[in-house]
């Protein structure tokens, strides 16, 4: 299905914006989060990153251009796809925010047809002319379902609603807060985790009553790694950027029906030990939904591990404050050449999202090939 | 573990809880003590709490919902039990010109902590006195909070709240929902007030029903499910502070509107509902809200009549298809 | 008592003026009572009134600037302007406030006497009403309350022989001993002269002595007389009352009969008067002057305060 790229509306007063730079050409293949264009807002210069993957099939406005927000600037869509029914309707721009919630004032499509203000609305997005639709309603007005024939094919509803859980809402505002004004950009590298995992068996064997994980290394890693880089502990304040002084690193907890990102405060004093039984506590409580908001939020660094469910990698959304987030996957046997023999070795492979108004692209490198040195040194944390 | 109760096992639960936590919080009423309740809501109460924390009363509704709200000003926490709300009607001016005044015509030096609770709605064949949906008259007034809980899980949940609550709360129960059963969440929790909740989720039509009328909006979402309409019902169980931000969210997505309540249609609470819905989401609405409401008449004897003068889920089948436009 | 003549004159001149509006209740004649009662008090008991109310919130202590503001309708009022005339409230000393629905406030001072009681405090609960609540239910099931619960409550009822123009005799059955009322309830109950503060006082002392040992509800009956109309839209007599009659009970106003008495037993001089009566005028000028300089309350805070 075709997919619209709008001119977005990045912050409360921004109004339009200015395509300053496509990056992609009509005709390429563009993957969801692929930077598709730069966009200046009334505050900054920022990357508009696509949503759907496809083909980006039009590009409606040319660089330098202004549009209001909400303008539809490009098609995204499969190569032959028809696009002509969503070329017709650009949608409005977005209202701004009212008490009513719709499009009060608009004057009816058509002078003559009867429709219900439903209809008038949906008409008005998809550009449908209501003159050619003929209604079943009461004295012929036009309902909702004398449209569907011109509405967008929906996808079929073998879908099954669930209503939002507040874990689900505030997942929901966290994650858009970040992703649509924090320019996140993505640098990935692979670990030797040989050590790491030589530790994590030892331990193991020990029967300790608090064993070691891949995790404890992933933080212990992290703090070393972040206090010989302070610039990543930070965050982007409006006017200035924020350094902490104290390394709090969030640990992203899968539940049963959403997520939940304890914090391990002041990752940056504690031994591998401290980080070992505090971090097992924590998430322990936080399974059992056991934890008060301070022990959720505020994480100056981030970290979501999906080894387990043999994720190669993938890349983490930020959460402010945070500037940045370490996406970690599965710990893979790859041949690796030694002296010159061929030898199994182990590999895991790390994505850096980093809040570009605060971290350049440098310095996440340093920051990585820090933290991955500590890590091939794992005995050292 | 979530465990399994009635509506009146919640209920007294949840009093129970807030007078062992609160000795500020007592009951007073007709029968709530040797009686143990018209309704068995504060069974065992007297053994525990003894008669200074819960207080049988004469028949004077008038007087004793006055002086409760007396010991409100006076830095109790009363919980009134009106043994129906049909008798809250000889309190009506305390309620109104006292409970809900005071804290506004102090310039906000005294407050009111007051919770006046019972069943309201209909029961079986009661007559025209005993069954009658009197919610709207409270709704009216502003200095009340009015709540109607619905499932056992709900009352326990709001009664809570509604006692730990600085300003007067009217709570209605009702009669018939007593002997319900539910699941309830673990020990003391509260639920806010002024929160709706979506109790089952669906796109194609929204049904708003709230205490007794909730069950039959489920039967009649169920029944819609067979024809393979999906109805979402959502309960504000808050009455005043109506939480619009739900029903209008749940308004917008499906463009198609019913409302179903027990009591009058002339000026009854439906009326507003769809009044608030209208200003927010009128231009997603694909036809008019349409109200299932009681008959406009004193609740007949037979039962026959009585039958036709509640709302039953045929007739909230017949809206959901009606806004839907099909017949 | 001075004061509270003096201040109410000026309430009806600025009433007259238009910057006193709705209605407005003068006490005017009917002084000794509240003066003599509430000065029988603790600071910690409890007063409530009805709307007849100046009276007995200026008697408590209030601030006559701030009294004189809520008649204005200002924001500096005792209730920010959101009372009035019928609803002064100072909670700070413990008057819990004039009520207009006739006979509406009894059962809130016996829910207060029973928050006492609950709590085991010594506090008393005195309850001013006219005699027009008498017959009312509201009335009468808060008697009967009182009596059965044992509250520590004094129900004072000023009998000033008219209900607007219903003269008691018409109103209420047991009219001739309107105490009576609560006897029935095994309430006890006694009678005194309300235009003699000084009686009034000492049957008010005795009353709360005996509420505050026995916890036992107490009925009493000030015979009193309203000098005006019964309220600022009415004339001091007409079809109901001949101004013969108003002129005959005027010769025992109670100011003058203390003012007679002190000086007959030689506890204030002429001068003494003279100088009091000057202080007075000072502190109602005062009064008018802050109300009239004082802000409205601004139109966005009509809605706060209706919920905490
Ligand atoms: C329940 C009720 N009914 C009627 C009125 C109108 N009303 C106001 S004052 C009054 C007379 C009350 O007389 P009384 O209680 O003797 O007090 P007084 O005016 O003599 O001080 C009436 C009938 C009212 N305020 N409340």
């Amino acid at each position: 299905m075709a997919s619209r790229v709008i001119m977005p509306k990045l912050t409360d007063s921004m109004e339009e914006g200015v395509v300053v730079k496509w990056r992609k050409a009509e005709g390429e293949r563009v993957e969801s989060g692929d930077v598709l264009a730069e966009i200046e807002t009334d505050k900054a210069v920022m990357d508009l990153e696509a949503f759907a993957s496809g083909t980006l099939l039009k590009i409606l406005v040319p660089e330098g251009t202004t549009v209001p927000s909400g303008t539809l600037i490009g098609v995204i869509g499969e190569s032959e796809e028809d696009i002509k029914d969503i070329l017709r309707g650009s949608p409005p721009p977005i209202p701004p925010p009212s008490e009513v919630e719709g499009k009060g004032g608009g004057a009816a499509p058509s002078a003559e047809a009867l429709a219900s203000p439903r209809v008038r609305t949906l008409a008005r997005e998809h550009g449908i002319d209501l003159k050619t639709v003929k209604g079943t309603g009461p004295g012929g007005r036009i309902v909702e379902r004398d449209l569907e024939p011109f509405l967008l094919k929906k996808e079929q509803s073998t879908v099954r609603e669930i209503p939002l859980t507040q874990m689900r809402k505030a997942i929901v505002r966290m994650t858009t807060q970040s992703k649509a004004p924090v320019p996140h950009f993505y640098v990935t590298i692979d670990a030797d985790m040989a050590e790491g995992l030589r530790m994590v068996e030892e331990s193991k064997k020990a029967a300790t009553p608090f064993p070691l994980s891949i995790n404890h290394l992933l933080i212990a890693a992290s703090a070393r790694a972040l206090k010989q880089h302070p610039g990543l502990n930070a965050s982007f304040a409006g006017e200035t950027i924020r350094i902490f002084s104290s390394i709090d690193i969030g640990i992203a907890v899968a539940l049963e029906d959403g997520l939940i990102v304890p914090v391990l405060r002041d990752c940056g004093s504690k031994t591998l030990e401290q980080i070992v039984e505090a971090e097992r506590s924590l998430v322990a409580r936080a399974r059992q939904r056991d934890l008060t908001p301070e022990e959720y939020t505020g994480a100056t660094f981030l970290i979501s591990n999906l080894g387990k469910f043999d994720v190669e990698s993938f890349s983490a959304v930020i959460l402010p404050p945070a500037a940045a987030a370490l996406a970690v996957g599965s710990v893979r046997e790859v041949p690796v050449v030694r002296d010159g023999k061929v030898e199994v070795g182990h590999r895991m492979t790390l994505t850096l999202s980093c809040d570009h108004r605060v971290i350049d692209g440098a310095v996440a490198a340093q920051f990585l090939q820090t933290f991955k040195q500590a890590l091939v040194r794992a005995r050292d944390l | 573990m979530p465990t399994k109760v009635t509506y009146r096992e919640a209920l007294n639960q949840a009093l129970k809880e807030e007078m062992q936590r609160d000795d500020r919080v007592f009951l007073i009423g007709e029968d709530v003590a040797y009686y143990q309740g018209a309704f068995k809501v504060s069974k065992g109460f007297l053994e525990e709490f003894g008669s200074r924390r819960v207080v049988d009363t004469p028949i004077t509704e008038l007087g004793f919902t006055g002086l409760a709200i007396g010991a409100a000003m006076g830095g109790l926490r009363p919980v009134v039990e009106v043994m129906t709300f049909n008798f809250a009607i000889l309190a009506m001016d305390q309620i109104v010109n006292n409970a809900a005044k005071i804290r506004y015509m102090s310039g906000g030096q005294l407050s009111v902590p007051i919770v006046i609770r019972g069943p309201g709605s209909a029961a079986h064949q009661l007559g025209a006195q005993h069954s009658q949906s009197l919610e709207a008259w409270f709704c009216h007034v502003p200095g009340l909070k009015v709540v109607a809980p619905a499932t056992p899980h709900d009352a326990k949940g709001l009664i809570k709240s509604a006692i730990r609550d600085e300003n007067p709360v009217i709570f209605i129960e009702a009669q018939l929902l007593y002997p319900m059963q539910g699941e309830i969440g673990d020990g003391d929790y509260t639920i806010p007030l002024g929160i709706a909740e979506v109790k089952r989720a669906g796109t194609d039509v929204t049904l708003i029903a709230y205490s007794k009328m909730l069950l039959v909006a489920l039967e009649a979402a169920e029944k819609l499910a067979q024809e393979g309409i999906q109805a979402e019902v959502v309960d504000p169980r808050t009455l005043r502070p109506l939480d619009l931000t739900t029903l209008a969210a749940s308004a917008k997505k499906t463009g198609k509107v019913v409302i179903v309540e027990e009591g009058w249609p002339f000026a009854g609470l439906g009326a507003q509902i769809a009044e608030s819905l209208y200003r927010r989401v009128f231009d997603y609405l694909d036809g008019p809200i349409v109200r299932v409401t009681g008959r406009d008449a004193p609740m007949p004897y037979a039962r026959n009549l009585e039958d036709a003068a509640i709302p039953d889920v045929d007739q909230v089948v017949a809206a959901a298809r009606q806004v839907l436009y099909r017949r | 008592m001075l004061l509270i003549r003096r201040f109410e004159e000026r309430t009806a001149e600025m009433y007259a003026l238009g910057k006193i509006g709705g209605f407005c209740h003068l006490y005017i004649g009917e002084e000794a009572v509240a003066v003599g009662a509430v000065d029988a008090l603790q600071p910690d008991d409890y007063v409530f009134s009805a709307y007849r109310d100046h009276g007995h919130c200026l008697a408590r202590g209030s601030d006559p600037k701030r009294v004189m503001a809520e008649l204005f309708g200002r924001a500096t009022g005792l209730c920010k302007g959101k009372g009035g005339s019928m609803h002064l409230v100072d909670a700070a000393r413990r008057f819990l406030g004039g009520y207009a629905i006739v006979g509406g406030h009894l059962p809130l001072a016996a829910g207060v006497a029973f928050a006492v009681k609950y709590r085991g405090g010594g506090q008393v609960v005195l309850c001013f009403f006219g005699e027009g609540a008498v017959p009312s239910g509201a009335c009468h099931e808060t008697l009967n309350l009182a009596a059965l619960w044992g509250l520590p409550v004094l129900f004072l009822c000023e009998n000033n022989r008219y209900g607007m123009g219903t003269p008691v005799e018409r109103a209420v059955a047991l009219y001739s001993d309107v105490a009576q009322n609560a006897a029935a309830y095994g309430i006890e109950a006694g009678r005194v002269d309300g235009m003699d503060v000084v009686a009034v006082r000492d049957a008010v002392g005795k009353a709360v002595e005996q509420v505050r040992t026995r916890q036992r509800p107490y009925f009493l009956e000030a015979v009193t007389y309203r000098f005006l109309g019964h309220s600022m839209a009415d004339p001091a007599h007409g079809h109901y009352r001949t101004k013969a009659e108003v002129d005959e009970a005027k010769k025992r106003d109670p100011l003058l009969l203390l003012r007679t008495r002190m000086l007959s037993e030689r506890l204030a001089t002429e001068d003494d008067f003279k100088r009091i009566e000057q202080e007075v005028a000072q502190v109602v000028r005062e009064a008018v002057e802050f109300a009239d300089a004082s802000p409205v309350p601004p139109v966005t805070a009509l809605e706060d305060g209706v919920y905490i």
